[in-house]
């Protein structure tokens, strides 16, 4: 385990935001430091989103403690499985890869540029350590369900397959058809993360953990900023069912 | 067909433990020995096809070979953005099999109907695409894609032709008229009809059950100046390909198929394929009148 600092960056509100930027609350915004440096020079003098830092702290404590995937096994048929579904959040995510050693630090650099392989969208075939392609929302669980039914076909029963959401992104019917199929059929090597910023425009009654939990689902519900309350919730699983992990951020984080 | 795609694949499913199989529901109780053989790896996910497709990325992903079945415009309509991105996008890669072909369930009406299937896998690339003709031609096919790395849209019919046909998909002709004589394409089970159709006429008529890739080498090798498609999907499905395999040509081309109208009518599939002018006389009907205007237009005024 590593022992986590965080940095603080100028908040997004104290510059000047770009029309169709929301600036992030008043405050400063924590960012672990050894992702900091590496999501300035993704930055490289542009606005972000708040949405950006406030996933920043659940990709760490996943990249940090929990999946077992470094720079030399990204091909290791038993490597634990992390599918950004939510392809938008790629800044914290490329970040953190770059941290982690799966990209170098120069890739950082030119974010979306004609010549670059990190593009606002991630690809898979272009980003070493990228699971999935994504950027259409409401992809990411499906893949993520076939890929853990693959993986117990083929008798890995190691390997733990994480998808991270959006609250919004759950607007797509897509994930409640593997919502209701991972629960009915008991996948016990799926875990999914959704991060709850309440962007969903017409929001989730009842709570999102219990449009899981209704399905068979374990869940918890925890501070998506706490990293020691996302890693207890994130290692929650039970092995007998598939795991639901949502981190709550404050509204436009 | 179904039932010897039903067969081949059950048969697949034991042989090579990389296979598997999705299913949403349809033909779920036609797999329930292969099922109760390979719980793990025959996955009906309930009437849930965009999750049907996307699970079948997910399998590739991890290094198994996914046949997906449903109904074509289910599978391929309906999921047409988890086909793109969670097959293609992801660079993986999956074998398709549909039944229900144009209009085999007529009675069922519009819903059930799908047309334009193999266009619609035809703007993807690098897409294997087999319409056989006949179910003796699918477990050959079928293993054949199975057995490679490509993605494959297997397009089953309840129609079909007397007799069957195999060979890879290149061209075979069936019917020689001589060098420079019109060519008749026919692909999968529209064969029949379509010979019958030129019985009278001097046309060449080559089969295939393959039009993606198009034969074109094949194409290009029986081809004169006349060039007649008959495809039972949307007319026209593959004329981009011959004119682009004939563009150093000067060529004309007929591509006769299914239409766009929905024509809001029940009965059969043969009333259906009668309607769409695709029975023997109303491709004869076409055909006499695509070679005839060009007898008219070569008259003197």
């Amino acid at each position: 385990m590593t022992t986590t600092t965080a940095t603080t960056i100028p908040p997004a509100s104290a510059r000047s935001a770009p029309p169709g930027i929301v600036p992030a609350p008043p405050g400063t915004v924590a960012v672990p430091e050894p992702v900091a440096a590496a999501l300035e020079r993704v930055r490289a003098g542009r606005e972000f989103g708040a949405n950006v830092y406030s996933t920043v702290d659940v990709l760490w404590v996943l990249y940090d403690r929990i999946l077992r995937i470094t720079p030399d096994t990204t091909d290791d048929p038993d490597r634990d499985r992390f599918l950004l579904s939510k392809g938008h959040a790629v800044a914290g995510y490329y970040a953190v890869l770059a941290a982690k050693g799966f990209v170098p630090g120069a890739w950082l650099d030119d974010q979306g540029g004609p010549g670059s392989r990190l593009g606002d969208h991630p690809d898979r075939t272009l980003v070493p350590g990228v699971e999935i392609g994504s950027g259409s929302l409401g992809h990411g669980l499906g893949l993520g369900v076939g890929t853990a039914l693959g993986l117990r076909a083929q008798g890995r029963l190691t390997p733990r397959v994480y998808v991270l959401l959006g609250d919004a992104e759950l607007d797509e019917g897509s994930n409640h058809e593997a919502i209701a199929y991972a629960g009915a059929s008991g996948l016990p090597n799926l875990t999914a993360v959704v991060v709850d910023n309440h962007s969903a425009t017409h929001g989730w009654p009842g709570g999102l953990a219990a449009r899981f939990e209704v399905n068979g689902w374990s869940a918890a519900t925890v501070d998506g900023r706490d990293h020691e309350a996302l890693h207890h919730a994130l290692t929650g699983h039970d092995n007998h069912r598939p795991h639901v992990v949502v981190a709550v951020v404050d509204p436009g984080e | 067909m179904r039932q010897t795609f039903v067969d081949t694949t059950t048969a697949l499913l034991a042989e090579d433990p990389r296979t598997a199989l999705v299913l949403a529901d349809i033909s779920a109780a036609a797999f329930a020995p292969a099922a109760t053989r390979h719980p793990d790896r025959v996955l009906n996910v309930g009437i849930r096809e965009q999750l049907m497709v996307g699970v079948a990325g997910g399998l590739a992903l991890t290094g198994l070979r996914p046949i997906v079945h449903s109904y074509a415009p289910f599978l391929v309509e309906r999921a047409y953005e988890q086909v793109k991105l969670d097959l293609d996008h992801q660079d993986v890669t999956a074998v398709l099999v549909s039944v229900g072909a144009s209009y085999d369930r007529a009675a069922a009406g519009r819903t059930h109907l799908s047309p334009a299937d193999v266009s619609l896998i035809d703007t993807l690339h690098d897409w294997t695409v087999h319409v056989p003709g006949h179910p003796d031609e699918v477990p050959a096919l079928l293993r054949a894609v199975v057995a490679g790395d490509g993605s494959a849209y297997v397009r089953l019919s309840t129609l079909q032709n007397d007799r069957p046909l195999g060979g890879d998909g290149t061209l075979a002709a069936v019917r020689d008229a001589g060098p420079g004589a019109p060519l008749l394409v026919a692909v999968g089970p529209v064969r029949d009809a379509a010979l019958a159709a030129v019985a009278d006429l001097p046309v060449t008529v080559a089969y295939t059950h393959r039009p993606r890739p198009f034969d074109v080498a094949g194409l290009r090798a029986l081809a004169g100046t006349d060039v007649i498609l008959v495809e039972p999907y949307l007319a026209g499905t593959s004329s981009r390909v011959v004119s682009a395999a004939l563009a150093d040509r000067p060529h004309r081309l007929l591509a006769l198929g299914v239409g766009r109208e929905d024509l809001r009518r029940y009965g059969s599939s043969e009333d259906h394929t009668r309607w769409h002018g695709l029975d023997a006389a109303g491709l004869h009907r076409s055909v006499s009148r695509f070679l005839g205007s060009r007898r008219e237009a070569a008259l003197p005024v």
